[in-house]
């Protein structure tokens, strides 16, 4: 082998945002700076099991500030939320919640798979990720059970409300504003 | 148990809408061992823990804090049977309990709606209730068809135990309330490799990674059927989709019917050992045929 066939993965000083960690913490991802790479959340993670996705190395790029590398991963969205790597970190690092603060931040920029764009609208229109469905609808009536479930999806008025929250928060925004930038 | 108490059931999304015979046991179970359920009128998606949490955490808080507030307001806690909804209450409760700010945020949110909310309101699962409210010797005295000879896996679930901190559990690992709660019906639960593990349906994995989701849940289900066991016991409708679902799909992909393990609810499983009907029970609308295994436990 000579030298030549060698690839050095140079981080270059300007992919490293320093303000990145404090954001984490600051959101409550209090302890992350105390990582030791021990490796333990990516060992009992169900994901990494089957994928290349290793929770660790997530935590270590985000302690670098690599914060473009981390929001762009799909890797950031193979996480189950299972919990176990935060009920196992030896530092008690709340590793599953400083995954959801990344994804937070990576919606905002723009970066949401198109099945969760997905879901997001059905909130939005009926009040539930998973709306009744026609068949859902029969079965429910076979089994004597109130036919529309005492949901929003039999209350306007509750689901109007529950859009008007969506509306103050600026998720209806959020889902609707950032569709071309990602994907 | 000494007298009946009353909560808000808490349905979801999943559950009415994707499995109504899951409620339909509950609905039919729980009065029976002291339990009164009322419905929570106009109540949303909880919202899904892993997916609206993943997108906008204060979308996910207010909304939580909606649902909470129809609780409080019609003067109970909440009741669920669903491993995410649980856990997007539990969590809503400490982050508004332990930061008073942020429920002045949900407040201010809430504005001009017409909803009061202190935040001084509880969820609770129903397992939790029923084992720690009902409890095993109360369960042992109402069976009436002993469920002896049924072999199953109970799967607990992720959201259910974790975080312990804010959890109801006596211990933080190797639980075995549900273990216990099977037992007093008179079947028997299995041992299986990481029983505790995940069923992979959470995070919006099953939704957006779906290769991935469905070969967490086989890899449960091989260990499950390693075990020998007749049906696996769960007690959250997510899980309960998943395990019903995935099923049919790992058959589709193999050409071959190869997984057939039928899926409970405890609801159910509790429902057969009180000596209800499975139609009662929603037993005959399973995705994975509950036929073979009625006609063991009914002699039929
Ligand atoms: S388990 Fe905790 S300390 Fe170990 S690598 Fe993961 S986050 Fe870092
Ligand atoms: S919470 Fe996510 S990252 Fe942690 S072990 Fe579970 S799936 Fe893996």
């Amino acid at each position: 082998m000579t030298d030549s066939t060698i690839v050095r993965d140079i981080i270059d000083d300007e992919d490293i945002d320093p303000k990145f960690v404090d954001t984490l913490v600051e959101a409550g991802a209090d302890r992350i700076r105390t990582c030791i790479q021990c490796g333990t959340c990516s060992s009992v993670c169900p994901s990494g099991r089957r994928t290349a996705f290793r929770t660790r190395e997530i935590i270590r790029k985000a302690l670098l500030g690599l914060k473009e590398e981390v929001l762009t991963s799909p890797d950031l969205w193979l996480c189950a939320t299972c919990l176990t790597c935060l009920e196992r970190c030896p530092r008690q690092i709340k590793v599953t919640d400083a995954i959801i603060i990344m994804r937070n931040m990576a919606v905002e920029e723009g970066f949401m798979l198109p099945q969760h764009r997905k879901a997001s609208r059905k909130l939005i229109k009926t009040g539930h990720a998973v709306p009744l469905d026609d068949a859902n609808r029969e079965m429910r009536r076979e089994l004597g059970l109130q036919e529309i479930p005492p949901t929003t999806h039999s209350s306007g008025e509750a689901l109007e409300q529950v859009q008007e929250i969506m509306r103050r928060t600026g998720f209806i925004d959020l889902i609707e504003s950032t569709e071309e930038s990602g994907q | 148990m000494t007298e009946s108490r009353t909560y808000s059931f808490f349905l979801g999304c999943v559950m009415p809408n994707r499995f109504p015979n899951v409620e339909k046991s509950i609905r039919e179970v729980l009065p029976r061992i002291g339990i009164e359920l009322e419905d929570l009128q106009g109540a949303s998606c909880c919202p899904a823990p892993g997916v609206i949490r993943s997108f906008d955490e204060p979308t996910w808080l207010a909304l939580a804090s909606r649902n909470l507030a129809l609780a409080e307001q019609a003067g109970h806690d909440i009741i669920t049977g669903c491993n995410g909804c649980y856990g997007t209450f539990k969590e809503t409760l400490a982050e508004l309990h332990e930061h008073p700010e942020r429920l002045a945020e949900v407040q201010r949110v809430f504005k001009g709606l017409g909803i009061k909310f202190t935040g001084n309101v509880d969820a609770r699962h129903l397992i939790e209730v029923i084992y720690f409210d009902v409890g095993l010797d109360r369960i042992r005295e109402l069976v009436k068809r002993p469920l002896r000879g049924l072999r199953v896996a109970v799967h607990y679930g992720c959201h259910l135990l974790k975080p312990s901190k804010n959890r109801p559990w006596r211990r933080t690992q190797r639980h075995r309330f549900l273990d216990e709660l099977v037992e007093a019906t008179g079947a028997e639960s299995v041992q299986y490799r990481d029983k505790f593990m995940c069923c992979g349906a959470g995070g919006g994995v099953r939704g957006s990674n779906a290769p991935v989701s469905v070969d967490i849940a086989r890899e449960k289900l091989d260990n499950m059927m390693a075990a020998g066991v007749d049906a696996v016991i769960n007690v959250c409708s997510f899980c309960h989709l998943q395990f019903e679902f995935s099923q049919l799909q790992l058959n589709k992909e193999l050409g071959e019917n190869r997984y057939n393990l039928p899926v409970l609810y405890y609801t159910q499983l509790l429902g057969l050992a009180l000596g209800l009907e499975p139609e009662q029970l929603g037993l005959h609308k399973h995705v994975i045929s509950t036929e073979d295994l009625l006609s063991r436990i009914l002699g039929q």
